[in-house]
């Protein structure tokens, strides 16, 4: 698991449930808004429908910098939008962007599937909610191996 | 009163605080189940709502998102969530009669205190936190018309102050599903009479059995209980979230749906989250004595084994033709 993303996810293991619940809540005010020009370009994001509620997701790649693995792909740009009325999808999606953005394809795409799971947030969000989390994230894998073409 | 006595059926309503009485309201069958956002800001002013164990008033939101309360609520209001507060965590059920006290003690509701349930998407989940809190019996249980959009949208006062209720003594009271929960053998039993699938017309019809890649929320087999008649959840709620007046929910269900007084009715959808807000319309708004929610809905009716299921636009017919 990359480290930013493994960082996070000890920082839910080491709290109380209750306590993980108040740290997603962060999570989700300090997602960033999107930037002006994808604002005014709605038709470049991609809906979630397996979201619960309303989510967003595009990205971008800049090329990989010098001396980067071979084949590790470009780097990723993560974008990602959802309504104040839902704090959760929000949450799990601010989750997603501090530990993935600016990451490299390669890096990305080897992220566990189940990574959700990890949060230990299943008992206090239920295994429902949990889903969109999960979903989210296998979003982001396929555009990321659709767009990047690895390897090729 | 015997502490384990069986949770009554809800039909004697001694309410024990004032009822809203607005125009709109007045035209229900019972327009003691709503109360507007404006008589709720009114109680608040006048300090009513608490829940110190002894409040008459306790206001409660009920969310379909987990973390929507901790961003702002009304004030006063407890969180309450329909998943892991009102189900067991185990079994397809709800909690029992000792969680149910133990839940509303610790939330500081009393058994005769007045609940004003609401909540996000048009009071979706409010409506079957009340449709559980119905379950138990619990006598005095009101819905905030409109919900919590209607609150925002009117401007109106919200905090992230969580308060600290102090401990109520509530009673263990066993669940009476019997007159507002349908189970399948039910269904079964009931097929003949009057269904309402408040599900999406693509649910409705079969042509979708899940949403893409929700597999373990789909289900085998796609399509409705036959002669279900389709009224999606949504058209009984205006665009602002209130439910619609008294003529046009007439003008759905005893026009559109070919409901007739006295009609013994079963809602259901996917989960039954859902069809709380039509059982609602239907038992309190138009004053339907026997309306009852399948909560095993599509998810199990769907999966079940050799039960009938039609597909496409058309309702069907019992027995099947």
């Amino acid at each position: 698991m990359p480290s930013a993303l493994a960082e996070i996810v000890d920082d839910f293991q080491a709290v109380s449930e209750r306590e993980r619940l108040q740290l997603l809540l962060e999570f989700s005010q300090s997602l960033p808004e999107l930037p002006e020009r994808l604002q005014n370009h709605p038709e470049m994001l991609e809906q979630v429908v397996e979201c619960q509620s309303p989510l967003f997701i595009a990205i971008e790649t800049e090329p990989a910098p010098a001396g980067a693995a071979v084949g590790s792909g470009p780097v990723v740009r993560l974008f990602f939008s959802a309504p104040a009325e839902a704090p959760t999808t929000r949450g799990f999606a601010s989750v997603l962007h501090e530990g993935l953005d600016g990451l490299t394809a390669a890096e990305i795409l080897a992220v566990p599937d189940d990574m959700p799971e990890e949060l230990g947030l299943t008992r206090a969000v239920t295994p429902l909610r949990m889903r969109g989390m999960a979903a989210m994230l296998a979003r982001i894998k396929r555009k990321v191996s659709g767009e990047c073409h690895l390897g090729s | 009163m015997d502490p384990r006595a069986l949770a009554q059926p809800s039909e004697r309503h001694t309410m024990s605080y004032p009822v809203d009485g607005s125009e709109k309201f007045a035209a229900y069958a019972h327009p003691e189940r709503l109360v507007s956002t404006e008589w709720l800001a009114e109680q608040i002013a006048a300090g009513a709502v608490g829940a110190d164990g002894a409040a008459r008033l306790v206001v409660v939101e009920s969310d379909e998102d987990v973390l929507l309360y901790e961003t702002g609520h009304i004030p006063g209001a407890v969180k309450i969530d329909w998943h892991t507060d009102l189900n067991d965590e185990v079994t397809r059920d709800y909690v029992d009669g000792k969680g149910f006290a133990e839940l509303l003690s610790s939330k500081g509701i009393s058994r005769d205190a007045t609940v004003v349930i609401y909540g996000d998407k048009s009071n979706w989940w409010a409506a079957y936190a009340l449709w559980v809190f119905t379950l138990f019996g619990h006598e005095d249980v009101r819905l905030l018309d409109g919900g919590r959009d209607k609150w925002i949208a009117e401007g109106r006062e919200l905090t992230t102050e969580v308060p600290s209720p102090e401990r109520a003594e509530y009673p263990v009271i066993e669940r009476n599903d019997a007159p507002i929960r349908a189970f399948k053998d039910d269904v079964l039993a009931h097929l003949g009479k009057p269904l309402i699938d408040v599900r999406s017309p693509d649910e409705y019809t079969g042509k979708r059995t899940h949403m893409p890649a929700y597999p373990e929320e789909g289900a085998l087999r796609g399509g409705h209980i036959p002669t279900a008649a389709s009224i999606p959840w949504a058209r009984a709620a205006a665009e602002d979230g209130t439910y619609r007046s008294r003529q046009e929910l007439e003008d759905l269900y005893l026009g559109e749906a070919g409901l007739t007084e006295g009609d013994d009715v079963v809602a259901y959808c996917r989960i039954g989250e859902r069809s709380s807000h039509t059982w609602f319309a239907l038992k309190y708004l138009l004053g339907f004595d026997t309306v009852r929610n399948y909560d095993g809905s599509w998810t199990e009716w769907g999966n079940a084994v050799r039960v009938p299921i039609v597909k496409g636009e058309q309702r069907g017919t019992w027995p099947l033709s």
